[in-house]
């Protein structure tokens, strides 16, 4: 596993692409933690199509290890097409196609001889509306994947299953009705077992596709803390249609649109913080302050 | 602006309860139909109860356990029939919901658009088929290659288990429960797809995100979310060939014994009625009812199995799923 280490601002600066693709650092803000970030996610050129629609173009971008990045945007905009393609899920749709590069962790995902199957190992997804799977009781979803990865010891999967529940900030909440059915919960602990289920396969990346939008805000809350938390130890990239919900999350975040083509192209791509005071872009602009949208 | 000629327009003034001529109308046709179902449901009850009374006093319970039936000496036992239904209609049961599944994810997780669409119109197409045509083709095709060659090879390497040392001929056990397998068929696949393209594709996205192959996919999240479907389609299944007649009639090969072996010819319930019935009469005509009437019996115990079946599977998967 290559360890690619890069100083943010020469991300920016060396590559000099214009639309800015890599997040700067503002003067004053920079520490010494956020000079040097490691990239868990290189995407290079990426191409999104759907039959013969071009749904996501020209996207280059480096999502960075232990931070949560935030992609948000217009209805339509793409976003959700493009974090499918980090993890191969954008395929299921008949005539689907990818391309460009995403590399994860400095490997090409869409190289030859890649199975999607074991980048979806490392790369898990949170959807919209939780589905657990509803024939399984609490601990049986949150043990579904590790039959992938091989793991079979009773013992091993009973503590992973704890783990994630703890790490998901569920078992205080189930830890007495395990054999329970999954599907018994309220809809926002349902939301946290998809999350203890997608992170007790020890992913590196955990992408989320709007997972707020199906909960009311107390669970919302407790959604966005936990990304928080977990973004201390996992890669997180989450899709939202909620701008404050970005801002209040996400280290960096991406402002995707489709112009009249009704093609989805990254606009811009910056620290949270900056993006959201001191926009570059006209139509990032317009956007967050709520003339168009 | 224009001011309206139409002067005020039409509101709610009073609050009193009116006559709804339409609303009586409606709720008193609805309860009819309803209650000509039930009656219909009981009649049938009643009628073959009253008129298979005569065989009751007769054969008392011999009825159902003895294998001779004889209505020339007044001796009638349907175990042989029984047997005959029920081993025809579990074999077509396990062998059409086998194949019936597999078509079904083939036709919804597999095949694209171009191929699913031809081939479910095909299999269906199957539904469409007069029972006395399955019949003929039983006996002149399919029976002929039992015969000749299914039924040799069989003997040959399997003859040393009881149940397949027989003689093959065209018509008989085997022949019965290979038409009844393909008769059934379509009923259980339409039913199957339907269900197995309902499972939400949040299910099967849920397991592909953790890492699943496609096989895994289908085996962990769509079987188990479509598993109460996929059994009420074989109970509908199951129905359909424990009631169906002709075309078994025409290749088990009719006859009154116990069956000994795979190739042996046989009866079935629905079959004795069909064949006996047009020349029946006196205790032998109250015999072949009571034989109806068992077979509703049946019938109705099936439907409540399976109900039960379907009721503990989905319990507590019910409404709490989110598509």
């Amino acid at each position: 596993m290559s360890e690619v280490r890069t100083k943010v601002p020469e991300v920016a600066n060396g590559r000099g692409e214009a639309p800015r693709l890599a997040p700067d650092v503002a003067p004053g803000g920079a520490n010494g933690r956020e000079h040097e970030r490691r990239v868990t996610i290189e995407v290079e050129n990426l191409q999104a199509y759907y039959g013969s629609k071009h749904a996501v173009a020209d996207v280059s971008m480096q999502i960075y290890a232990n931070s949560v990045t935030a992609l948000i945007g217009p209805s339509g905009c793409g976003k959700s097409t493009l974090i499918r393609c980090f993890n191969r899920m954008h395929e299921f749709v008949q005539g689907a196609r990818v391309d460009g590069k995403v590399l994860l962790d400095g490997s090409d995902i869409y190289a030859a001889g890649v199975d999607p199957a074991r980048v979806r190992q490392r790369v898990g997804m949170v959807f919209q509306k939780p589905n657990p799977f509803p024939t399984m009781s609490i601990a049986e979803n949150v043990a579904a994947g590790l039959r992938f990865l091989g793991v079979r010891n009773k013992s091993e999967i009973g503590d992973r299953v704890e783990r994630a529940l703890k790490d998901a900030s569920l078992w205080e909440d189930v830890k007495n009705d395990l054999k329970k059915p999954g599907i018994a919960l309220s809809g926002g602990q349902q939301q946290r077992l998809c999350i203890a289920r997608a992170i007790a396969v020890e992913p590196d990346v955990v992408l989320m596709d709007e997972p707020c939008s199906a909960l009311d805000p107390i669970a919302t809350l407790k959604i966005e803390d936990l990304m928080r938390v977990l973004a201390e130890r996992y890669t997180i990239v989450v899709v939202t249609h909620n701008m404050q919900q970005a801002a209040r999350v996400s280290d960096f975040t991406a402002y995707m649109l489709a112009a009249e083509d009704r093609v989805g192209r990254l606009i811009e791509y910056r620290r949270t913080e900056d993006l959201f005071t001191r926009p570059r872009d006209k139509r990032t602009e317009d956007y967050i302050s709520g003339r168009f949208g | 602006m224009a001011v309206s000629t139409l002067g005020q327009p039409k509101r709610a003034k009073s609050l009193v309860n009116r006559f709804k001529p339409g609303d009586w109308v409606f709720t008193t046709l609805a309860g009819a139909a309803a209650a000509i179902v039930a009656l219909v449901i009981v009649g049938l009850f009643w009628q073959l109860f009253a008129q298979s009374r005569e065989a009751i006093g007769h054969a008392g319970i011999g009825f159902v356990t003895s294998t001779t039936w004889d209505p020339s000496h007044e001796t009638f036992g349907v175990l042989a029939f029984v047997a005959g239904t029920v081993i025809t209609s579990v074999f077509a049961l396990v062998f059409a919901t086998i194949i019936a599944v597999l078509v079904a994810l083939f036709l919804v997780e597999i095949a694209p658009q171009r191929v699913a669409r031809p081939v479910s119109y095909l299999v269906e197409l199957l539904a469409a088929i007069p029972s006395v045509v399955y019949g003929l083709w039983g006996i002149f095709v399919m029976g002929v290659f039992i015969r000749d060659h299914f039924g040799p090879v069989v003997t040959s390497t399997l003859g040393w288990i009881p149940v397949f040392d027989g003689t093959p001929l065209i018509t008989g056990l085997f022949s019965a429960c290979i038409i009844l397998t393909i008769m059934i068929l379509p009923t259980v696949m339409a039913v199957s797809r339907d269900v197995i393209a309902a499972v939400p594709s949040s299910q099967r996205e849920g397991i592909l995100a953790l890492g699943a192959t496609r096989w895994e996919a289908i085996r962990i999240a769509v079987l188990p979310y479509a598993r109460s479907g996929v059994m009420g389609a074989a109970i509908l299944g199951l129905a359909r060939a424990v009631g169906e007649t002709l075309a078994v009639t025409l290749v088990i090969g009719n006859s009154v014994k116990l069956p000994e072996n795979i190739f042996s010819p046989a009866y079935t319930m629905a079959s004795v009625i069909a064949n006996q019935f047009p020349e029946a009469t006196g205790l032998h005509r109250s015999a072949l009812l009571e034989v109806a009437l068992l077979l509703l019996v049946i019938t109705f115990f099936i439907n409540v199995v399976a109900r039960l079946l379907v009721w503990r599977v989905t319990k507590g998967q019910r409404a709490m799923v989110q598509e």
